[in-house]
Formats: C-alpha cells, sequence, structure tokens
C-alpha cells in the first residue's frame, strides 16, 4: 500500500498548478467566464502543449497516463484553479474514441487542434415533460442521429461531437447537416447547450460497447471526485482563513465554538471524499469500479454540497458576494453534483449493487 | 498510489488467519458474535493465547516483547482479529500504561511491570476521570502529599472500567495547586490491594456494572510509584489519550458488525420485506457502510502518513469522531431490525451457555443493551466535542 502519488504525477501537478497561477488568475478567470465560449481558446492550446490532455489517456493511443490517478491529477489541478474548459467532455468524448480506435481524431484532440463534446444525457421534452433521447437508425457504415441531448458542456467550441444512442456511439461533425445547437452560459461560469439532431449522418464508432460507455462514464466520476475534493480544499481553506482574521463582537469568529465544531465537522467530512476518490482512482480499473464509483459521487455530492453552504455561513454577506472567489468555488462545487448523476442517484445506484451482490 | 496489499502484506494476513483458525477458541468467538457478556477468564484466556504466540504487544519495541511489525500489519492484526469475532485485549496495561512507562518511565518500572502486564499477573485500570473532572480533566483534586517516602493520596476517581477486576490502577494525582491546573498534576502507580481504597459498582443503563468508583483515603503509595517526575503527569497523560485515539476508529469491529447487520437485512422480514429491500433501510445501511469504507481508506492514509514519522493530531480525533459515530449507527441500525422485538429484557440471554426458550429472532437478546451501551463511544476517550476543539485548534492555528 502507498498513498504517494509518484513523481512524474507531481511534475504534471507542479507544471499544471505553476501554469494555471501564471495564466489563469482571478482577473483571467472573471473575463473568460463572460465569453460565449466559456473558455479560452489560446490557454487550452497551451495546457494541450504542456501535455494536459495527454494525461487522460494511455500510451497505446497516444497519451502518457490514463490511470485513475492520472485523471485525477489533472482534475486536481482543474478544481484548484476553477479552470473552465472541455476537460470532463475531452476526457469522456476521448475514451470513446480510443476504444474505436479513432486514433487520429483523438491525436488532433490531443494537440488542441479540435475540441470535442461528448453528448451523452437525454434532454428534457417540454411537451411530454419526460426525458428524451437520440435514437440511431441504419446499419454498417450508413447512420443517421435523431433526437435531442440535454446540456451538452462546450457545445458551441465544439468542432467534433461524441455521441451516444442506444448503447452505441458515433461522431458527427459540428456544422454539419442536421444538426442544431442552441448554446448557453452555464451557473458556474463554463459553457454549454441543447444539441438537436435530426437524421443526421453520423460516423458510428465501431466496437464501442455499453461497457466502454460505463467506463467513460466512470472516468469522469474519478474526475470531478478529484476536481471536486480540490475545490473543498479551497473553500476550507479561505474559510479558515476568513475565521483567522474576520473580527465580530471584537474576537475572531474563529473563537467561537459554533462556528470551530461546524468547521471541524467539515474538515473531516472533507477527508472522507478524499478517501472516497482515492478509492474511486484505486479501483477504476478492478471488478469493483462500479460500486466505488458510485460511492465517490454520493460521498461527492453529500459531501460537496455541505462544504459550499458552510463555507458561505461561516462567510456570512460576503460569502454571498459575486466579487469573492469563495461564491464562484461554491457555485462549481454545488453544480458538480449536477454532472453524471446527484448524490441521490449515486446513492441508489450503490443501493442496487448490493442488492444484486 | 496504489491500494492494495503487498505480497509480504497478503503473506501476513493468511499468516493471522491461520493463527486465528487454529488458535481462537469457537467458544469465544461465538460468544463474541452473539454479544454476550465476557467474563475475566474469557478475556485472560485470549489475552495468554496472544502472549504465548508473541503478538500480545504489537506496538510495543521489540525488547519489551514487541513484534516489529509496520503500521500497515498491526492494521492487518486489528481488522483480522476483529472480523474473526476475538474478545478485546483489555487495553489499560498493554495500550495505555505500557507505552508511557516505555517513553517516560524508569528502567527499573519498564524491567517489572512490563512482564507482569504481558503473562497476566498484572491487570491494570485507569484512574483518570473525577466527579468533578470529566472532558475537563486537569480539574482533576484527588490529592498526593509527599510525606517521607510515601504519597498520601485522598480522593475519587470514577468511571473506571472493569476496575472489580484490577490489581493496579494507574492515577493521574494532584501534587500541586499552586500554578496553572496542567503543571500540578503527577501519574502514580497505585497497587488496589493497598488499605484505604475502595472500589463500588456503577450500574450502567444497560443494566450491567463495568464501570466503578474508586474511593482513597489516606492511601500510602511509595515514592518509586510516581512515574516521571513529580509535576510533569500532565504532559504523560496527553501523550496516553493520543495513544488511546488513534485505535479507537474500531475499523476491524465495524467491518464484522455490518456484515452480520447485513446478512440480518438479507434475511428478516419486517411487513412481508425484508429489511435490505425496504427504501429506508437499505439507504441508512447503504450510507453507513459508505462512510465505513471511505474511513478505512482515512485510516490507512493516517497511517501510512505516521508510518513516514507524521504525527497526525487533528485526523486521530477525525478517526475517533466518525469511527464512533458509525459503530453508534450500526447499534442503532441493529435495533432497527429488531423492530418490537427489541423491548424483551432477558439478562440471562447474555450469559454463555444459555437455554431459555429464545424471544423474537435469535440475535436479538443483547441489541438494545449493546445500543445503550454504545452511547459511551461519544463520551469516553474525549468526547466528540472536545476531539473538535482538538481539530480545529490543529487546523485553524488561531
Amino acid at each position: 500500500m502507498d498513498f504517494a502519488i509518484g513523481e512524474d504525477r507531481q511534475m504534471l501537478s507542479d507544471t499544471m498548478s505553476r501554469f494555471l497561477a501564471k495564466n489563469f488568475d482571478w482577473e483571467k478567470r472573471l473575463k473568460v467566464i463572460e465569453t460565449d465560449t466559456g473558455f479560452d481558446r489560446d490557454l487550452w492550446n497551451e495546457l494541450a502543449e504542456l501535455g494536459v490532455l495527454g494525461a487522460l489517456f494511455s500510451e497505446d493511443v497516444g497519451g502518457f497516463g490514463g490511470t485513475g490517478f492520472d485523471i485525477g491529477t489533472v482534475f486536481g489541478e482543474v478544481g484548484r484553479a476553477i479552470a473552465t474548459g472541455p476537460f470532463l467532455e475531452t476526457l469522456m468524448a476521448g475514451r470513446l474514441l480510443a476504444a474505436a480506435g479513432e486514433t487520429d481524431a483523438l491525436e488532433s484532440v490531443i494537440g488542441g487542434e479540435k475540441i470535442v463534446t461528448f453528448a451523452h444525457q437525454p434532454a428534457h421534452d417540454a411537451e411530454t415533460g419526460e426525458e428524451s433521447d437520440v435514437t440511431a437508425s441504419g446499419s454498417g457504415e450508413d447512420w443517421t442521429l435523431t433526437g435531442t441531448k440535454g446540456v451538452v458542456g462546450y457545445i458551441g467550441a465544439a468542432d467534433l461531437i461524441v455521441v451516444t444512442a442506444d448503447d452505441k456511439a458515433f461522431l458527427v461533425e459540428a456544422g454539419g447537416e442536421g444538426v442544431t445547437v442552441s448554446d448557453y452560459k452555464m451557473v458556474d461560469g463554463g459553457a454549454g447547450g441543447e444539441l438537436h439532431l435530426s437524421g443526421t449522418p453520423a460516423k458510428l464508432l465501431a466496437g464501442v460497447t455499453a461497457e466502454d460507455i460505463a467506463a467513460a462514464e466512470a472516468a469522469g466520476i474519478v474526475a470531478l471526485s478529484w476536481e471536486g475534493v480540490a475545490i473543498m480544499d479551497q473553500l476550507r481553506e479561505q474559510t479558515l482563513e476568513y475565521m483567522r482574521t474576520r473580527k465580530q463582537f471584537g474576537i475572531p469568529i474563529g473563537k467561537f465554538q459554533a462556528l470551530q465544531h461546524r468547521m471541524a465537522t467539515l474538515a473531516l467530512e472533507i477527508e472522507q471524499a478524499r478517501s472516497a476518490s482515492i478509492n474511486a482512482a484505486a479501483y477504476f480499473d478492478k471488478p469493483e469500479r462500479d460500486r466505488f464509483s458510485a460511492a465517490a459521487k454520493y460521498t461527492l455530492g453529500h459531501v460537496g454540497n455541505l462544504a459550499a453552504e458552510e463555507a458561505i455561513q461561516i462567510h456570512g454577506g460576503i460569502g454571498m458576494t459575486w466579487e469573492l472567489p469563495l461564491s464562484h468555488y461554491a457555485k462549481r462545487m454545488v453544480m458538480l453534483g449536477h454532472v453524471l448523476g446527484d448524490e441521490d442517484e449515486h446513492l441508489s445506484r450503490y443501493i442496487a449493487l448490493m442488492q444484486a451482490a | 498510489m496504489n491500494l492494495e496489499f503487498t505480497q509480504e502484506e497478503q503473506d501476513f494476513r493468511d499468516e493471522v488467519r491461520a493463527f486465528l483458525k487454529e488458535k481462537l477458541p469457537a467458544r469465544l468467538s461465538d460468544k463474541v458474535r452473539q454479544g454476550k457478556r465476557l467474563t475475566k477468564q474469557d478475556m485472560e484466556e485470549w489475552h495468554a493465547i496472544l502472549n504465548e504466540k508473541g503478538w500480545l504487544a504489537p506496538h510495543w519495541p521489540e525488547q519489551y516483547g514487541g513484534t516489529n511489525w509496520s503500521v500497515m500489519q498491526k492494521f492487518i492484526f486489528e481488522t483480522e482479529t476483529a472480523m474473526a469475532h476475538a474478545p478485546r485485549i483489555v487495553p489499560f496495561g498493554l495500550s495505555m500504561l505500557a507505552p508511557v512507562l516505555i517513553k517516560y518511565g524508569s528502567e527499573e518500572q519498564r524491567q517489572h511491570y512490563l512482564p507482569r502486564i504481558l503473562d497476566g499477573t498484572d491487570w491494570w485500570c485507569q484512574g483518570y476521570s473525577e466527579p468533578g473532572a470529566g472532558s475537563d480533566l486537569a480539574s482533576l483534586k484527588t490529592s498526593a502529599v509527599r510525606e517521607g517516602d510515601h504519597y498520601i493520596v485522598n480522593g475519587q476517581k470514577t468511571w473506571t472500567t472493569l476496575g472489580q477486576y484490577a490489581d493496579w490502577i494507574f492515577c493521574l494525582v494532584r501534587t500541586d495547586s499552586s500554578g496553572k491546573k496542567q503543571e500540578g498534576i503527577s501519574f502514580l502507580l497505585i497497587d488496589m490491594d493497598t488499605p484505604g481504597i475502595e472500589v463500588r459498582p456503577i450500574k450502567l443503563l444497560d443494566g450491567d456494572a463495568e464501570v466503578n468508583e474508586v474511593f482513597f483515603t489516606d492511601v500510602k503509595v511509595p515514592v518509586e510509584n510516581l512515574v516521571g517526575e513529580e509535576n510533569k503527569g500532565w504532559t504523560y497523560a496527553k501523550f496516553l489519550l493520543t495513544y488511546e485515539r488513534t485505535n479507537i476508529a474500531g475499523i476491524g469491529a465495524s467491518m464484522a458488525a455490518i456484515e452480520r447487520l447485513k446478512h440480518i437485512a438479507r434475511t428478516t422480514k419486517k411487513n412481508g420485506v425484508l429489511l435490505a429491500d425496504d427504501p429506508l433501510f437499505a439507504q441508512r445501511l447503504a450510507r453507513l457502510e459508505i462512510d465505513l469504507e471511505n474511513m478505512k481508506t482515512t485510516n490507512l492514509r493516517v497511517l501510512d502518513a505516521a508510518g513516514k514519522g507524521g504525527v497526525p493530531v487533528a485526523e486521530s480525533s477525525m478517526l475517533k469522531i466518525r469511527g464512533t459515530e458509525i459503530r453508534q449507527e450500526i447499534g442503532a441500525l441493529m435495533r432497527r431490525a429488531a423492530g418490537r422485538y427489541a423491548q424483551p429484557f432477558v439478562s440471562e440471554s447474555m450469559e454463555e451457555g444459555y437455554n431459555g426458550t429464545p424471544v423474537g429472532p435469535e440475535w436479538v437478546g443483547p441489541v438494545s443493551s449493546q445500543y445503550f451501551n454504545n452511547r459511551k463511544l461519544s463520551i469516553f476517550g474525549g468526547s466528540n466535542e472536545v476531539q473538535r476543539e482538538i481539530i480545529t485548534k490543529a487546523i485553524l492555528e488561531l
């Protein structure tokens, strides 16, 4: 047993951390999140040059990482800087491109020349009130897709779209025939949109199975868990600093026992979330993957909401302001719970896995 | 990062399992699993078996009888013995006093007391809490006044666990009241047979009497029974409490208990539905299991850091809080699983060899008693509120 992150990953983490601190400071972030695409394409290319995207994939498909802990390392830094950009989409769509042997497309993504997104989850149908998804029809090399995907990350900037339908995956060119996008900004600063497909020609990602899609989801959950724990650490540190310096009734508010106990509980829960994220990464390529993945996403949601809410509460009024970075961390933290299923969905999934065992 | 045991650690685990299979008497593991009362002889029997194997004091230095195990080996040993339903090792001599003697005692004291702890000659109990000094332990008043070659001890200790069996008690006593309350405390070893000592049992809410009050009236204690320096006892006491807390998470015990709880949930029906399929019960069980799985990794991280020389002050308090919360929640779910049969109180059914007709499911007998007894977990060893103070002090640095 060994809890050291390893030299190579430490180097990657340091490089990324230095780069983001220098090039993605707070002023820069405030500007970037006002743009339509929600991220800075030049920065994205520089991150790609640094090898940040290559770390998400294994050597045999053109990367140099791809394990749970490699993914965790990258997303820990994404979280620390609350960087915006299609990191998660690149990870998940990229894994399916890799599974299908689409190495050219993947290479262009890893190199930063092309932006890929992942259209996976169904959309809300206003007429029926139900979820409606994309369906595929065709055979061999001849397929079309019809339907809508909801809240697709960074769809406005995407060159390539990996779309799931009927337990298969397809590659669609953005701006192609039958592709309509209605994009919007996200609460936490990024961008997304609804993807409407209507008889859209699509390339079948041959060989991609339901298991590959499940593995991509598990990879996404590892990523979100590490991103989330890094955000929790920021929330904790910023809140502790505030407790040391903010005075009320003539003394630092950190002297008040009611706040001390809440902070102690939060610190404990964050360590539990860190353990859950380590478990998710460690079991990512093992038979117990789904159980630890569900446990991690449940824990992330549960502790993440607590961290965001407590951080704002302990800050008081100032915690409510746009001006304070903390509020942006809190928003990103809570929104992570809305990506790839919330804590209740994953608790249900965990129970179902236990009952099936 | 790698969460798997190394080959050496796996071999060690197999060795522990083989030992438990061969040497842990089924009579004892049955009693533990069924939550029956352990007698003094039961506890001494298991103590002697471990001592014979040389595995009784893994955390001691090798020269005094330790095993020279890594932190991971100690963790494996603790979880495996708990999972096998081995009786708990009475910690007062082995895990509390001994580390203090090894760090702060004289060589004479180590040579005299340590072998007697190992071979079971001396049963130790802990003289810390007093009626007016619980969480605020430094307020203790039991006094020791030097008169020639002796201290004369007067006062009262309380919550003395298993004091009714003890041959010796290690006590915090006040030797100076002039300065700060922490600075006038000494650490004294007292023979329970000394005239002037009286032990009175305290009956607890579960009907049992595992704790006692101990009264001291003009008790003469030889000065060589002082550990370390006079008035430095608070340092030793804090050291002991840190030691106590790192082992207090009880991961192995919780793992064993949750397996039993899951078995019960899969075999017990309420209103025609298995408890495992009851959405509310299943949800509490799942939360509990996830929390325990997370805590297991938290505990391993703390051990890993400690093995590399770290001093995990805040972390050991976190383990104490969450470890005890988990154990209490397991007890609460057992009680919930028992339904109306949590009510009957058939005290004799908790004795070995009870032959009466069982009331309700065979496992319900001790469930409520254990639930109420487990309230102690968040109170002793520094209450969970005191642990939160320790955490904030460590991370807030205010």
